[in-house]
């Protein structure tokens, strides 16, 4: 595999990730991750949808005239959408209605449509059919660790099996049920992005404004 | 008259778009430095989905639904699998619109609006909107305050959020949440903050 092909497939995992690092696709990593199960139905979806339009829009590249792209581009898009999920509904009834109106959404994920634009229609077939793996990936992850943390903490299994026993049912874990209410979504991936900028110090921002450090007896 | 109240009371606050559904994030966290551009934006959203939640309800009782063809004498046919690309086709074609006719009768709003108005089309919270109040199987009218109430939500948690971000720039972060990271905690507390809404009864 050349080296452009190995970064457009792994730099998006974790030194590019979309939803970390450039804050693409929060919506959904945020709402459907009270549980893994439909995070990974979620994941599988966008992966499919990403994938599937950056290799249709990079395959149509030098035909499509710039001025309509981005309507080009979000049929496409929307088309793929109503592709995924009339399949989640036909195979995965049950998590097709708990993942409700976010596959339709998915639509609207930055990811998808800020990967064709900025990805997709500037490079070659092969090499955007990995970029959009790559980002799927890179969006798997966060959603992954997101649900897996919500549901351990807030109920105590993983897909469903128990994996810290209840005191309900006599065991010794008392599940935290704030883990499974909105404001919690939003502090794990607070934590989350806190903890990768600690690994990768290159990806903190600059504050914007600092207050200059006067010394004691400066200001005397 | 009263359930109108209770769905935009509900609305606004109880299922507030951003904060307890999640949705136009991208917009919500990259527009919130300011408190005048996040104004701006606020009221473009408000604006859109007051035209597209309507608008799409009606195709949908109208075009989409199954058997909703009989007044055209086509009782069986069930186009709601089109429902998505027709919500995006419309919003896309609302947003152009809405620009083209304030560029022409509201120069200023039109000026102080700028680049946001066309990123209103990938903005989810207009595509939720829709979304909701089809599933919610919402009537005409209440689509109508359904659009007005959702869009309202959104510009106040982001006019917020705009209003909290200003005051937080002179504060002193730890260098790994600068920026984003801050941000996402103080919209969990947001959150938190509208949870207490809950279980409203009007």
């Amino acid at each position: 595999m050349s080296s452009a092909a190995k970064r457009a497939l792994i730099a998006p995992i974790v030194d590019d990730n979309p939803v970390t690092l450039h804050v693409l696709g929060i919506c959904s990593a945020l709402a459907v991750t009270t549980s893994l199960l439909p995070s990974l139905y979620m994941c599988l979806a966008l992966t499919v949808v990403a994938t599937l339009a950056n290799t249709a829009v990079s395959a149509i590249r030098h035909i499509l005239p710039t001025s309509i792209r981005i309507i080009v581009q979000m049929t496409i898009i929307a088309s793929l959408v109503i592709v995924v999920d009339e399949s989640l509904k036909a195979f995965a009834f049950e998590t097709s209605r708990e993942l409700s109106v976010f596959v339709g959404l998915i639509i609207t994920n930055c990811i998808v449509l800020g990967r064709t634009e900025s990805f997709a229609s500037k490079n070659p077939v092969g090499l955007s059919f990995l970029d959009g793996i790559g980002n799927g990936l890179g969006y798997s992850v966060i959603l992954i660790l997101v649900a897996s943390t919500r549901e351990l903490l807030g109920a105590g299994t993983l897909l469903g099996y128990t994996i810290l026993p209840n005191v309900a049912d006599g065991g010794w874990y008392n599940p935290n049920g704030m883990m499974l209410l909105p404001p919690s979504a939003f502090f794990v991936i607070g934590l989350i992005i806190w903890a990768a900028r600690t690994w990768k110090p290159e990806q903190v921002q600059k504050p914007e404004f600092r207050i200059s450090e006067v010394h004691r007896t400066e200001a005397l | 008259m009263g359930n109108y109240v209770e769905l935009f009371i509900k609305a606004v606050f109880v299922e507030n778009l951003a904060l307890s559904f999640f949705l136009g994030m991208c917009t919500f966290l990259a527009v919130s430095k300011r408190i005048q551009t996040a104004f701006g934006l606020g009221t473009a959203v408000i604006v859109v989905q007051l035209i597209t939640v309507p608008t799409n309800t009606f195709l949908y009782h109208y075009v989409l639904e199954e058997g909703a063809l009989a007044w055209a004498g086509l009782p069986d046919v069930d186009l709601s699998f089109l429902g998505l690309v027709t919500y995006i086709g419309v919003i896309a074609a609302m947003v152009q619109i809405l620009e083209m006719v304030l560029d022409r009768y509201f120069p200023p709003l039109f000026h102080a609006l700028g680049i946001y108005l066309p990123l209103i089309t990938v903005n989810c919270a207009i595509l939720g909107g829709t979304l909701f109040s089809v599933q919610r199987d919402y009537t005409m009218p209440e689509s109508i305050v359904y659009g007005i109430g959702s869009g309202f939500g959104w510009a106040l948690a982001l006019v917020g959020l705009a209003g909290i971000r200003e005051k937080l720039k002179y504060s002193d972060v730890p260098a790994g949440l600068q920026g984003l990271g801050i941000t996402f905690i103080i919209v969990g507390l947001m959150s938190l903050g509208f949870m207490a809404f809950a279980g409203i009864q009007l």
